[in-house]
């Protein structure tokens, strides 16, 4: 039989299982990832293939992509963003409901890659907080997938009280948001 | 038509006071003043021989050590009767980077001129709306002079040191 995910730590007995509450959410939020696509280059291309059967993202519960932000979990930047572009970038991450997560995907993404100059922002983390970098130019599709699974792993182990914490408010206002 | 022909059409019009050189691919080059632009692309586009009524192209460029006049526009006209181009540059000096605009000419010299501005500070005089088009409207230079770095200027993990510069 085909296991679906590992259970969580917990205690069995007969006919129950009990686990705390975070692994539970953890592990129900991270086999069910829709992400938010925003591809304006190449790594848009490498990952259309890491939707594909080849490499099917589906296979970590991500085959949902959500083209609204108010229904996305994590917003994925892959590609340069021009200076210009740097409002849009901010203004879907402000649409996405909590809990939300960003992975910048490729070096353009991540830190303005080649593109060092006048017209590109210079890594998307000016603009959002980003919680996985994915290297490369572009990154292979099996490195987009790594990506996810970290992002993945943090899923998992975040606390259900980390959006109210001080230290996440704090991010959230060096980056001025709400 | 041939470059022979135009020039003999050109001259006839304005004398002996627009420079000339045919460059090495055989294109026509006509140097211009300011304030003989407009006229020479309005004769050029109305004259019934030439018809050049198609501005294919508009670009500013910058020579910082040509003293007096570092700033140019190029622009490129074509006839699609006679399949037949001319290139024209018009210099201006830097502190004063001013050139009539061809707008009302050309309606497609409107986003040209506005692009040119964005990337020179080439003031088009006349243009219905010379402001950026292409980069940021907070943008406080303009990126294509010489004086100023490629580079985004605003980061230090790029710096010249880590690349052995």
């Amino acid at each position: 039989m085909t296991k679906i995910a590992e259970a969580p730590e917990g205690i069995t007995g007969a006919g129950f299982f009990a686990t705390s509450l975070d692994k539970v959410i953890g592990l129900a939020r991270a086999n069910s990832i829709w992400p938010l696509p925003f591809a304006t280059s190449c790594c848009g291309i490498e990952f259309m293939a890491t939707m594909g059967s080849n490499y099917d993202l589906a296979r970590f519960g991500s085959e949902r992509l959500s083209f609204s932000p108010r229904q996305a979990d994590l917003l994925m930047v892959m590609g340069t963003i021009a200076k210009k572009m740097a409002p849009v970038v901010r203004q879907v991450y402000d649409q996405m409901a909590e809990p939300k997560w960003v992975l910048a995907v490729g070096a353009c993404a991540s830190s303005g890659g080649i593109f060092d100059t006048y017209s590109v922002l210079q890594g998307i983390d000016n603009v959002v907080p980003v919680d996985v970098y994915v290297p490369g130019c572009p990154p292979r599709p099996e490195q987009i997938i790594d990506g996810v699974m970290r992002i993945q792993d943090l899923i998992k182990n975040e606390p259900l009280r980390r959006r109210h914490s001080q230290e996440y408010q704090e991010l959230l206002e060096s980056y001025n948001i709400k | 038509m041939g470059n022979e022909q135009a020039l003999e059409l050109i001259t006839a019009k304005f004398g002996e006071s627009i420079s000339h050189e045919i460059d090495a691919h055989g294109l026509l080059n006509l140097t211009v003043s300011p304030d003989q632009l407009v006229d020479l692309v309005a004769f050029l586009r109305d004259d019934e021989t030439l018809a050049m009524g198609f501005l294919t192209t508009l670009c500013g460029i910058h020579y910082p050590f040509n003293k007096g006049a570092e700033l140019g526009v190029v622009y490129h006209i074509h006839s699609l009767e006679n399949n037949y181009r001319i290139r024209i540059k018009v210099f201006v000096p830097i502190e004063k980077p001013h050139v009539p605009t061809l707008t009302g000419l050309f309606a497609s010299a409107n986003w040209q001129e506005r692009e040119t501005f964005d990337f020179y500070g080439i003031l088009f005089d006349g243009h219905p709306d010379l402001r950026r088009i292409l980069n940021m409207d907070e943008m406080t230079y303009h990126p294509l002079r010489k004086e100023y770095p490629l580079e985004d200027t605003t980061r230090e993990d790029k710096a010249d040191r880590f690349f052995g510069r």
